[in-house]
């Protein structure tokens, strides 16, 4: 026979501050679990939603980064003829671009950022079609323009449109600013590809990367294959996601390793505080407890009834910590890229996903602690319980 | 102290709850200590650098070169004691996920300029006579189970075509600053410059120079990039520690971060003691109507309290941070290289300690006070 749902309603109302304390230790861990989790799902998000199933990305073979390989003008040429390659009004969609940083300071703090620039070639709109001018215009190629994306514009100094900065050894007017749908780039600042190397006494034959729209994702293989095999080249191709995906991995394990540990230890201190409040609830009820065992409820129903009673109060914990944390989600943050030291924007994102997970904790946290409990109350031996007092 | 038996036979007349009281302060000072050791991680650097000594880097950022020529400008500025040349080499070892700096250095003049990190003069003798010579911190080397003598492979991609570089480890350096850096590896300037394409060849990735006298710093900073000024590479010259805390700010705001759950805990830890002693005193209001009763003042009935929790504090705090001292260093192996050395120091401890005395003051003080004005008559009648 089952105790009704209602008696645990009305005993935890009648034992609220007890059950606050439970609840507020349980809110207080699901809060530090979803928030830390969905600090590396925001940073994982924004890099990988910078590649591309449709892009491959063509770097020195072994480079690990952008930041960390080059290629040639004569490769380039060479790969401009590379099968897999989409082509576009004029010639392959490929764009080679010229990746390095610079140091441009933070609105926040006045402090120097390590700004991403990129050289990029001037049909780089085909190549990543998610990145759209949302205001001014692209920057014409030849001339000493940028365009800056959207997290740029609002977290670095000097990069409105019209204003003037200086890379290097000469003078860019910024035009235009980008959205690049939540992605890196939304914290690079863009221009021609020709004439970043120069400004930075760079030779202009020489790129970091090389950025190419496949005809499909399947060509991947093909071109691959083509690169890989051609002894006048010394590259590899990757897909786009998967390098981007690739470049989340030193931060987002720090991310999770640290928060995990932080939320896990927290997790056996708010049991703790859940067995304290459900044993003081098992003691001094234990007249009601023997009354009912009297009355033909079994030992197995007065286990389940508690262990009802503290689900119920870590589910209202796990609950008020999701709120708690909700209003992160979409908020903005800055962060150094360990593997490029370049400075990224990229924002809380809390799933429901992630929520689910925060009020399942919540409720394994319950189990734990009211399941010891709830034995006890269930063993307590009835005669001297109901003589008691 | 004639009461201590009364305060231990309260402590012990609900076991269960006394354990779990000791484990949420227990787990709490291991969190706070936990969080306390991370934060000093990150901001070490800044407090570690050389209040005498200064980073000169390309003002164009500090990924482009610098010539090699400017070493002789640098040293004729009065105020300079001693100038040495590093380069970013960025090498992979076996796999991508050993990440560790690399740093070309100047043999000659390294040990001048960063003078705590301390080589054996014999090992010291044998890298400089080695092309192929490297040295590495002891923490590195205890990473990787490198000894001297051992031949180091690194997969090398940032100057020209992909190629994998062999080095010898001839030493191992060691940090006189605890909690100094001991994850770098270094090689020879002159094995890199003759192996890098012809076109890079000269090029310093920074400058760290070393002052005859702190107090010259702004003075020599602004000579040194005055005299740069409007030529092909401008610099731009900061102290140690100023360039260490540019850099950390960038990692996010990890302060913040710190110290809002630290708050949470902080919080979460004085509601779930001031419930417990609220409780434990609630049982017991007849026992202390009776104390009052039989004559001991209503300070002793406060003060008896207090020491209750004092004492669950203690204990549980001395656990945590017990707790904290034999796990932090297995947390900073698990972490693997991702986070800088991990160190407990005294000061964090007996900080923590006093931070648990606080919240059990804190958590006792409300019952105790109210035990204190506890009027006998009352709490005689209420049972």
């Amino acid at each position: 026979m089952a105790i009704p749902v209602v008696y645990n309603l009305r005993s935890v109302k009648a034992r609220w501050t007890s059950a606050i304390v439970a609840v507020i230790g349980i809110a207080g861990t699901v809060g530090v679990f979803v928030a830390m989790l969905s600090l590396a799902r925001g940073f994982r998000a924004t890099l990988v939603s910078s590649g591309s199933e449709d892009n491959a990305i063509i770097m020195r073979a072994g480079a690990t980064s952008e930041m960390t390989g080059g290629v040639g003008i004569d490769s380039v040429k060479i790969l401009q003829d590379a099968p897999g390659i989409a082509r576009g009004a004029d010639g392959p969609l490929l764009t080679a671009e010229v990746v390095l940083v610079a140091p441009i300071p933070l609105l926040s703090t006045g402090t120097d950022a390590n700004v991403q620039i990129r050289g990029v070639s001037k049909n780089v709109l085909e190549i990543r079609n998610k990145v759209k001018i949302v205001e001014g215009r692209m920057f014409q190629p030849g001339l000493t323009e940028v365009v800056v994306g959207k997290n740029a514009n609002v977290s670095y100094s000097g990069l409105t449109v019209g204003n003037t900065i200086s890379l290097g050894s000469v003078k860019w007017k910024v035009v235009g600013v980008f959205d690049a749908g939540g992605s890196a780039f939304d914290s690079e600042i863009w221009c021609d590809g020709h004439l970043l190397g120069p400004a930075y006494n760079r030779p202009d034959t020489f790129f970091q990367s090389v950025t190419v729209h496949l005809v499909s994702p399947d060509a991947l293989r093909q071109l691959k294959d083509a690169v890989t095999s051609d002894p006048r080249l010394n590259v590899d191709a990757s897909r786009e996601i998967d390098y981007y995906s690739k470049q989340s991995t030193r931060l987002t394990t720090l991310i999770t390793v640290l928060g995990g540990l932080v939320a896990g230890i927290m997790a056996i201190g708010a049991v703790f505080g859940a067995l304290n409040t459900m044993y003081s609830a098992v003691s001094e009820r234990g007249r009601e407890i023997a009354t009912m065992r009297a009355l033909g409820f079994g030992g197995p129903s007065v286990v389940f009834s508690f262990v009802i009673e503290a689900l119920l109060i870590s589910f209202v914990g796990g609950l008020i910590g999701c709120i708690a944390v909700l209003p992160l989600n979409g908020l903005t943050t800055g962060a150094m890229n360990l593997q490029t030291f370049s400075h990224m924007a990229f924002a809380f994102k809390i799933t429901t996903e992630l929520l689910v997970k925060g009020v399942i904790f919540a409720l394994f946290m319950g189990v734990l602690g009211g399941l010891a409990p709830a034995i006890r109350a269930a063993s307590l031996p009835i005669s001297s319980a109901l003589r008691e007092l | 102290m004639k009461f201590s038996r009364l305060v231990f036979a309260n402590l012990f007349r609900k076991k269960v709850r006394l354990i779990l009281t000791i484990g949420s302060f227990a787990v709490a000072l291991f969190l706070f200590t936990f969080l306390a050791v991370v934060k000093s991680a990150f901001s070490r650097g800044t407090e570690l650098a050389g209040a005498d000594r200064l980073v000169i880097i390309n003002r164009a950022g500090l990924i482009q070169v610098i010539p090699l020529a400017y070493r002789d400008k640098i040293l004729q500025i009065p105020g300079v004691k001693a100038v040495t040349h590093n380069n970013w080499f960025g090498g992979v070892y076996q796999d991508e996920k050993n990440f560790f700096p690399q740093f070309v250095i100047d043999v000659e003049n390294q040990r001048q300029v960063m003078t705590e990190m301390k080589v054996p003069d014999e090992q010291w003798k044998n890298f400089v006579n080695d092309r192929q010579g490297a040295v590495a911190g002891a923490t590195l080397a205890k990473r990787f189970g490198w000894k001297v003598g051992d031949r180091i492979p690194l997969k090398n991609a940032l100057y020209g075509p992909t190629k994998t570089w062999e080095f010898n480890l001839d030493a191992i350096y060691t940090n006189d600053h605890p909690g100094g850096d001991e994850s770098q590896f270094w090689l020879q300037w002159k094995y890199f410059d003759e192996n890098i394409p012809q076109v890079i060849k000269g090029s310093i990735g920074w400058y760290v120079l070393k002052l005859e006298n702190p107090d010259d710093a702004v003075r020599v900073a602004k000579a040194i990039d005055t005299g740069f000024a409007n030529s092909s590479t401008e610099t731009k010259t900061e102290t140690e520690s100023a360039f260490q805390a540019g850099f950390a700010k960038q990692l996010g705001n990890i302060e913040f971060l710190i110290l809002t759950i630290g708050g949470v805990v902080f919080f979460t830890l004085l509601l779930v003691t001031g419930n417990t002693m609220a409780i434990s005193v609630r049982e017991r209001t007849s026992e202390l109507a009776v104390l009052k009763a039989i004559g001991f003042t209503d300070r002793f009935v406060l003060f008896f309290v207090l020491a209750e929790s004092l004492v669950i504090a203690l204990i549980g705090g001395l656990i945590g941070l017990g707790l904290a001292v034999l796990a932090i260093p297995v947390v900073g192996v698990a972490l693997n290289g991702l986070l800088p050395r991990l160190i407990l120091s005294a000061a964090m401890l007996s900080f923590g300690l006093g931070f648990a005395l606080l919240v059990g003051a804190a958590s006792g003080l409300l019952p105790g006070l109210g035990a204190m004005r506890l009027r006998v008559v009352d709490a005689l009648r209420r049972v």
